[in-house]
C-alpha cells in the first residue's frame, strides 16, 4: 500500500467517521439520558428505523427535510413515551419491553414505509467545510451535515445540564437511588417517563439522518443494529455525553473501514470489515464489563449493570 | 419451589396457589392475544380495512385447508426450535436474542460440511446426521460463548448475543461470497447445492419436513429436562436467585453455559433443517427473522417448552397467511410484523396482571371475607 493510498484511506475514514457516527451519536445521547434516569430502553433500534421512515415520508410530502427531522423526532417521542409508560407498571421488565418496541417500531416503519421506497425526497443540505482544499477527496469527505454539529452541541449541553441544573440533579438522583428521590418528593415514574420520551426523540432524529443524509434514502435494510450498538456504546462511554460523542466517532470510523478500503481496491474481506463495528463493540464490552471505574459511574438503579 | 409456596400461603377453600398460577398462565396470555387482536382491528378500521376480512383470511390462510395447515406447520418447525432457544436460557434468567445468528451459522455449517460429503459420495444416512451434528455443535458453541461471556466476564448477554448475530451473518456472507461460492449462483450468492440425495423429504403422508417432528420431540425432552431433572431444578433455582444458588454450591457457571449451549444447538438445528429441507444450500434466505419471532413465541409460551409448540403453530399460521392477506387486501407484507409487534407489547403489559386478578387471589387466614 503506497503513501497516496494510505492518504485516501485516511481521508475516507475521517469523512466516514463523521458521516457514520451521527446516528450513533444521537441514539447514544438519547440512551444516555434515559439510562441516567435509571431505566434502559433497548428499543431505540425501533425508534431509529421508524424515525428514518417518518423523516423520509415527511420530507417527501412537505418538501422540507427539516420538517421531516422534526416529525421523526416526534415519532420517536411517542414510542419512547409508550415505553416509559409501560415500564412503570409493576412486574414489567424494561429489557423485554425494549425488545418488543424494537419489533413494533420496525414493523410500523416497514408497514407505512412501502410507498416511500421508490420516490426521492429532498435531502438535508451539507455544509461544505472542505472548500479550502483543492483536493476533491478532502472536499467530499468534509461535507458535514449540520446535525453532526447539533449532536456535539447537544452533548456539551447535556454534560453541563447533568452537572449544573436542578433538572440534571433530579435526573441523576432518580437514576442513582429511587428511594432518595421519592424521599425528596420527586415522582420517579414521571422523571423516567420524560427521560425515556426525550431519549426516544433523539433516537428518532438519528434515524432522520440515515434516510435524509447518509445513506440518504429509505429502504428496509437501512439500519443494521446501530440502535442496539448505541446501547453498548453508552456503557463503554460510562454515561458521559462527551465520551458518547467520542465513542460514536470511533464506531463511525470502524463502520467506515470496509468502504474506505474498498475505495482503494481492497475488496477482499469486505464482509469482515463490515462486521468491524460489531466486533469492536463486543471487545469493548468484554474489556469494560468488569471494570471498577465503570461500575462506579453507572447509575445505581440500572438493571443492566446490577 | 412449588411445594414451599403451597405450604407457606395459608388458604381456606378455593383454589390452590398452584392451580391459580396455572389458570393465570393460560388466561393472561390468551387475554393479551384477544386484546391485541382488538387493538389491531382498530388499527385496520383506522386504515379503512375490514378486520373481519383480515381475521377470516388469517384463518383460511393458516388453517383453512389441508394445504394451508401443512404450510403453517412447515413454518412452525423453525419457530419451535428458535422459541426453545429463547425459552431455555430464560429459565436460568438470561435474555438471549441471538438465535438468529446461531440459526444462520448452523445452517451455513451444515451446508459447508456437506460439500466434501457429497463430493466423496457418502450416503445421506451418514452424511445428514453429520450435517445436523455440525449445525448443532456450531450453534451450541456460538450461544455457549454468550453464556460464558456472561458468567465469567460479566458481559450483558442481550447485547452480546445480538452483536454475535450480526457477526454470524457477516461470517456466512464472507464465505458465501468468497471461498465457498457456487459459481452457478449468480444473483444470489450461495454455497454449492447439497443435491437431491441429501434433501430431507417430507414426513410420510404430508408435505411437512421432519424439522417439525424434531422440534416437537426436542420440546418434550427439554420440558422433561427443565421440570423433571436435577439439572432443570438447579437451572430454575439459579434463574430465581443466583446468589442463593451459589451459596448452595450449585455449579452456576456450568448451568449457564449449558443452558446457552442447549439453546444454540436448537437454533443450529433449525438452520440445518432450513438448509437440508427447504433451501438446499446456504444463502441470505437463512436470515428470515425466525430467531426474532422465536423470542415472541417463547414469551407467549411463558418459557414453557411444551407450550412453545402450539404458540409456534399459531405464529406459523400468521406467517403462512401473510401472503394471502397481502394479495387479497392489498396490504404490505409488513402487516404481520405490525401485528406481531402489537402482540408483543400487549403481552408484556399483561405481565403486570399476574397475582393481581381479584377473583383469583387466595383467601388468606386473616381475611374475614
Amino acid at each position: 500500500m503506497s503513501q497516496a493510498d494510505l492518504f485516501i484511506v485516511f481521508i475516507a475514514l475521517v469523512g466516514g467517521a463523521i458521516r457514520v457516527s451521527t446516528p450513533f451519536m444521537f441514539v447514544a445521547l438519547g440512551e444516555c439520558l434515559t439510562e441516567k434516569s435509571g431505566r434502559i430502553n433497548l428499543g431505540l433500534e425501533g425508534n431509529l428505523v421508524l424515525g428514518a421512515m417518518v423523516a423520509y415520508a415527511g420530507s417527501y410530502t412537505t418538501g422540507s427535510p427539516w420538517l421531516g427531522v422534526l416529525m421523526a423526532g416526534c415519532s420517536g417521542l411517542v414510542l419512547g413515551a409508550m415505553h416509559g409508560y409501560i415500564c412503570k407498571l409493576p412486574k414489567v421488565n424494561d429489557i423485554a419491553v425494549g425488545i418488543a418496541f424494537m419489533s413494533f417500531g420496525i414493523g410500523l416503519a416497514f408497514f407505512f414505509g412501502k410507498p416511500y421506497i421508490q420516490p426521492t425526497a429532498p435531502r438535508l443540505e451539507a455544509i461544505p467545510l472542505g472548500g479550502w482544499s483543492s483536493d476533491p477527496l478532502v472536499a467530499q469527505a468534509l461535507q458535514v451535515n449540520p446535525l453532526f454539529f447539533l449532536g456535539i452541541a447537544l452533548a456539551l449541553f447535556l454534560r453541563w445540564a447533568f452537572a449544573n441544573t436542578r433538572w440534571g440533579l433530579i435526573l441523576r438522583m432518580t437514576g442513582d437511588s429511587a428511594a432518595s428521590a421519592r424521599a425528596m418528593g420527586v415522582s420517579v415514574d414521571l422523571v423516567r417517563l420524560l427521560a425515556t420520551a426525550a431519549g426516544g426523540f433523539l433516537a428518532g432524529v438519528g434515524g432522520a439522518f440515515l434516510s435524509l443524509f447518509y445513506p440518504g434514502s429509505w429502504n428496509e435494510g437501512l439500519s443494521s443494529g446501530q440502535g442496539l450498538m448505541a446501547v453498548a456504546l453508552v456503557i463503554f462511554a460510562r454515561w458521559d455525553p462527551i465520551r458518547c460523542v467520542l465513542a460514536a466517532l470511533l464506531f463511525g470510523a470502524a463502520g467506515a473501514l470496509g468502504p474506505s478500503l474498498q475505495s482503494i481496491g481492497v475488496s477482499q474481506g469486505y464482509y469482515f470489515f463490515n462486521a468491524a463495528p460489531y466486533i469492536l463493540t463486543l471487545f469493548i464490552m468484554i474489556a469494560s464489563a468488569r471494570s471498577k471505574s465503570a461500575a462506579r459511574e453507572a447509575p445505581g438503579e440500572l438493571s443492566i449493570v446490577k | 419451589m412449588t411445594a414451599v409456596l403451597a405450604s407457606s400461603s395459608i388458604e381456606r377453600g378455593g383454589l390452590s396457589p398452584r392451580a391459580i398460577r396455572m389458570i393465570e398462565a393460560v388466561i393472561i396470555p390468551l387475554g393479551a392475544l384477544v386484546a391485541s387482536a382488538a387493538l389491531f382491528s382498530v388499527f385496520l378500521l383506522f386504515l379503512g380495512k375490514s378486520p373481519v376480512t383480515f381475521f377470516n383470511l388469517i384463518w383460511t390462510g393458516g388453517f383453512g385447508s389441508a394445504f394451508s395447515i401443512q404450510n403453517t406447520l412447515q413454518r412452525a418447525a423453525p419457530l419451535i426450535l428458535t422459541g426453545l432457544a429463547f425459552a431455555i436460557p430464560a429459565r436460568i434468567g438470561l435474555t438471549l436474542i441471538g438465535a438468529e445468528g446461531a440459526l444462520v451459522l448452523g445452517g451455513f455449517s451444515a451446508a459447508a460440511i456437506a460439500i466434501p460429503l457429497v463430493r466423496g459420495g457418502w450416503t445421506p444416512w451418514i452424511g445428514l446426521p453429520i450435517m445436523a451434528i455440525a449445525a448443532m455443535l456450531v450453534g451450541a458453541f456460538w450461544i455457549g460463548l454468550v453464556g460464558w461471556l456472561r458468567h465469567y466476564r460479566g458481559v450483558n448477554e442481550t447485547i452480546s448475543s445480538l452483536l454475535l448475530s450480526y457477526i454470524a451473518i457477516a461470517i456466512m456472507n464472507f464465505f458465501v461470497e468468497g471461498a465457498l461460492r457456487d459459481p452457478a449462483s449468480a444473483n444470489k450468492p450461495s454455497t454449492m447445492p447439497i443435491g437431491d440425495a441429501y434433501r430431507i423429504g417430507p414426513m410420510p403422508g404430508t408435505s411437512v419436513h421432519w424439522g417439525l417432528a424434531a422440534g416437537v420431540v426436542l420440546a418434550v425432552i427439554l420440558w422433561l429436562l427443565m421440570s423433571r431433572t436435577t439439572f432443570g431444578f438447579a437451572a430454575r433455582m439459579t434463574g430465581g436467585n443466583v446468589r442463593a444458588a451459589q451459596a448452595q454450591g450449585l455449579p452456576v457457571g456450568f448451568l449457564v453455559v449449558a443452558c446457552c449451549a442447549i439453546a444454540g444447538a436448537c437454533a443450529g438445528l433449525a438452520g440445518f433443517f432450513e438448509v437440508a429441507a427447504i433451501h438446499g444450500q446456504a444463502n441470505a434466505s437463512l436470515v428470515a427473522g425466525y430467531g426474532f419471532t422465536g423470542i415472541l413465541v417463547a414469551f407467549l409460551a411463558r418459557q414453557n417448552p411444551l407450550a412453545v409448540v402450539p404458540v409456534a403453530i399459531l405464529f406459523g399460521a400468521l406467517a403462512a397467511a401473510g401472503g394471502l392477506v397481502q394479495r387479497r387486501m392489498a396490504m404490505p407484507d409488513a402487516t404481520v410484523l405490525v401485528l406481531q409487534g402489537m402482540i408483543f407489547v400487549v403481552l408484556l403489559v399483561s405481565e403486570t396482571f399476574y397475582g393481581r386478578i381479584p377473583f383469583l387471589q387466595p383467601k388468606r387466614a386473616g381475611d374475614r371475607s
